[in-house]
């Protein structure tokens, strides 16, 4: 299962890849050295899913995260500092085939892009295709495609560049 | 000369964080427009819109020129470089997301490894 593994020196992070490949659509691919059925675990296990969707260079912690796994079934993710006004997000799961693909709706804004990923797995190792779609160009430009969090680290130098006029 | 561009990369961060000064790229990807166009476009003062405005000319989004009285406002030469750096934020983003994911799953690993070995046993 793990043939080769020993002549490989210490493994450097596999690179993340970023692509708008339409108007509307954003495309993120990475490869995991794991099978798929362990990447989709970490996916779909609200326990897992916490320990990794909100990094400290986000900025932001995941207070608590409510996961649904099945078709039509809901999940809903709180952000926020403990002395901050909470963000929430949350959808709807359309597609769970375990453990090829997972396909869920943003509904926190009304044009909330549909979240499609497939783990695709080969020799052991998996490559993960994750795409956003949103419903209309308008859509996407209006988003921040799901950076809002990431966005609010810049908050404080926002309001320093409106002072500065 | 990096600590210079890694000020306007945050600077355009910053100024495409904002859903109105999205909206007003946008806007003036169709056409040029006054501030008086944009703050009525989008419900604002026009001191609102002007601070607007300032945020994305200080990152190179936009320019505005005055005649008159009025202020016109075109897409900035900086637009592209603000769309690759926004993407590269993106990127960011899900790079420390998949490393920590990394972590989650070498340890799923390894603990599937040892349950199979005391299977074995």
């Amino acid at each position: 299962m793990t043939a080769g593994r020993d002549n490989e020196p210490m493994p450097a992070k596999n690179p993340t890849t970023v692509e708008r490949v339409s108007d509307r659509e954003l495309v993120v691919t990475r490869t995991f050295d794991a099978p798929a059925r362990l990447v989709f675990q970490a996916w779909t296990t609200a326990e897992l899913f916490k320990r990794w969707w909100a990094p400290k260079s986000m900025g932001v912690p995941l207070r608590s995260c409510e996961m649904d796994v099945r078709v039509g079934g809901g999940y809903r993710l709180v952000f926020g500092h403990a002395d901050a006004e909470p963000m929430a997000f949350f959808g709807r799961y359309l597609e769970v085939a375990p453990p090829s693909r997972l396909v869920w709706t943003n509904e926190e804004s009304p044009d909330g892009a549909v979240t499609t990923v497939t783990f695709e797995e080969r020799d052991g190792k998996t490559l993960l295709v994750l795409t956003e779609l949103y419903p209309s160009k308008e859509a996407f430009d209006a988003s921040s495609g799901g950076m809002d969090l990431a966005a609010e680290q810049f908050v404080q130098l926002d309001a320093l560049l409106l002072t500065l006029g | 000369m990096v600590q210079y561009s890694q000020t306007r990369f945050d600077a355009s961060f910053a100024a495409l964080s904002d859903a109105t000064r999205r909206g007003v790229l946008e806007h003036l990807g169709g056409a040029n427009a006054s501030i008086t166009d944009l703050a009525e476009k989008f419900h604002m003062t026009l001191t609102g819109m002007k601070k607007h405005v300032d945020v994305l000319e200080r990152a190179g989004l936009v320019t505005t020129q005055k005649i008159g009285r009025v202020r016109t406002c075109r897409l900035g030469e900086g637009r592209l470089e603000a769309e690759a750096a926004w993407i590269e934020k993106y990127r960011q983003l899900w790079s420390a997301r998949f490393d920590e994911l990394d972590d989650v799953v070498e340890n799923l690993k390894r603990k599937e490894k040892v349950h199979d070995r005391r299977k074995r046993q």
